[in-house]
């Protein structure tokens, strides 16, 4: 299938009413390896994730993408919402609406939660799961998509660590099978297990996108530098 | 005290002798009230819907008229019926006036703005919850809408309960469009008043159980599916 990758922002804004939550994303993502957007709390990183997602629409700039990308994309919120219907049909439930018969998406829907590791509770309703295996079904749900770009806002945000290792496993593995990852954290040490470059954002701005390793050791703004020596040691 | 307890003991002797009398005004009652409220739902439900999810110029106005609509006095239901019903009226020809159907269409026009009222917030509160994860996957409008009735359909089979119990309940918007016609258009509600001031005690109070149980049995309803679809659902 043609990537609809690049994905060019050039000077986005996002104004609701007189607030500015968007100053300037001038940004560019390739298809490969993941990306991960830091910043503090308030920078701008959900908003960021929403624009390219297509749930917000920039009241200035350009989002540009190779292609169309009608369902080739797909989102991890970081409060999943789920549907009063078992784990296994929140799961189908985005097939479903694609048309797709029955037995198919059951059988993806099934796969897809045997990877994360929920198998044994497909056939449970999804609202009454835990936090951590919500976490895991919203994923499971955006990966039955099969999306080529999939963004996720902090979604190991409430999870102990042994699930948060589990699902960067599973995020690894995607990237490998081809899926562009786009994710924000705050666990700097996720982003270096995790990503190949840094995005970081700053009220509103993307102040740098570096790879990973030159944006740990050597940050190239000031408000970088104040953020990652202000963030807990890993 | 002794009013009280001869009309007691009239009103149990007719409820357990299965007096016809009695039976066939339950019944008519019943008729009556359920096929308003099932017209109501299908009135009342897609207004809720489509005013808790689409958004266009006038939305809040209608919304405002619709949460007044609510309140609406039963005889002054009953008076624009009657008009409009009435032989010089715009829908006289159809001859409902005094029949059965003249009642089914005041109840209607009683309850369905009260179902569109209280499932415009009960859906409008599950849109706020779905709302980004259902455009993220793909749904149009009319199908998050359809997955949100599904959704949120206990709350709405209590939403349509309460309207039964307000049709059923209700006196001034049918006697004046029916008329009170023994046999005919007599219901629970206007035998009462009409009972009450014959001063037939029994029947009077032998009907007001039956609505009281009516009710009650509406209400208990309304609460066990409420707590099986949170023991179920979360
Ligand atoms: N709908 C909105 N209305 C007004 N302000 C908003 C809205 N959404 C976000 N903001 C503001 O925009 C800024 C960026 O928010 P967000 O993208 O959620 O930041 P982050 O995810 O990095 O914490 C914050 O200051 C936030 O308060
Ligand atoms: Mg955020």
């Amino acid at each position: 299938m043609a990537s609809i990758l690049p994905l060019q922002l050039s000077h986005v804004r996002l104004a609701i009413g007189t607030t500015i939550v968007a100053e300037d994303f001038t940004l560019a993502l390739a298809a490969g390896d993941p990306t991960i957007v830091v910043g503090a709390n308030g920078s701008g990183k959900s908003t960021l994730l929403r624009l390219c997602h297509g749930l917000a629409i920039p009241t200035g700039g350009t989002i540009a993408w190779a292609r169309d990308p009608k369902g080739q994309q797909a989102m991890v919120f970081q409060r999943p919402s789920m549907l009063r219907r078992s784990a296994l049909a929140n799961v189908a439930y985005g097939l479903k609406l694609r048309g797709m018969p029955r037995e198919m998406r059951t059988a993806i829907a099934r796969d897809r939660l045997c990877r994360v590791g929920l198998e044994a509770i497909a056939d449970r309703p999804a609202r009454v799961l835990s936090g951590g295996e919500q976490a895991r079904v919203a994923l499971a749900r955006a990966w039955a998509l099969d999306p080529q770009i999939l963004f996720l806002d902090e979604p190991t945000a409430s999870l102990d660590p042994a699930a948060t290792r589990a699902l960067e496993d599973i995020l690894r593995a995607m990237a490998d099978e081809g899926t562009k990852i786009v994710m924000t954290t705050h666990n700097l040490g996720q982003a270096r297990r995790l990503g190949a470059d840094i995005v970081f954002l700053h009220r509103g701005r993307v102040l740098e996108h570096a790879p990973v390793e030159r944006f740990f050791r050597s940050p190239g703004t000031p408000e970088a530098a104040a953020y990652l020596a202000g963030e807990l040691p890993w | 005290m002794a009013i009280f307890g001869d009309a007691f003991a009239t009103a149990f002797s007719l409820l357990f002798g299965g007096d016809r009398q009695l039976f066939g005004i339950v019944a008519l009652s019943l008729q009556v009230s359920l096929a308003a409220t099932l017209i109501a739902a299908a009135i009342g439900l897609p207004i809720g819907a489509a005013l808790a999810l689409a958004r266009f110029p006038g939305r809040q106005t209608i919304v405002v008229i619709l949460n007044a609509l609510m309140g609406l006095p039963p005889v002054v239901v009953g008076l624009v019926v009657y008009l409009l019903l009435s032989r010089a009226g715009p829908l006289g020809s159809l001859g409902l006036l005094f029949t059965p159907g003249a009642m089914v269409v005041a109840q209607t026009v009683l309850i369905a703005p009260i179902l569109a009222a209280l499932a415009r917030q009960t859906l409008e509160d599950a849109w706020a919850e779905h709302c980004d994860q259902l455009r993220s996957l793909g749904a149009s409008l009319m199908q998050s809408a359809a997955t949100l009735l599904w959704d949120t359909r206990y709350a709405l089979v209590t939403v349509v309960l309460a309207g039964f119990g307000r049709a059923a309940a209700e006196v001034g918007a049918v006697i004046i469009v029916g008329g009170n016609i023994a046999g005919v258009t007599r219901t629970m509600t206007t035998a009462i008043a009409l009972e009450t001031s014959k001063g037939d005690l029994g029947l009077a109070l032998a009907l007001g159980i039956v609505l009281l149980s009516v009710v009650l049995a509406v209400n208990a309803a309304a609460s066990w599916l409420k707590s099986m679809s949170v023991r179920r659902y979360g």
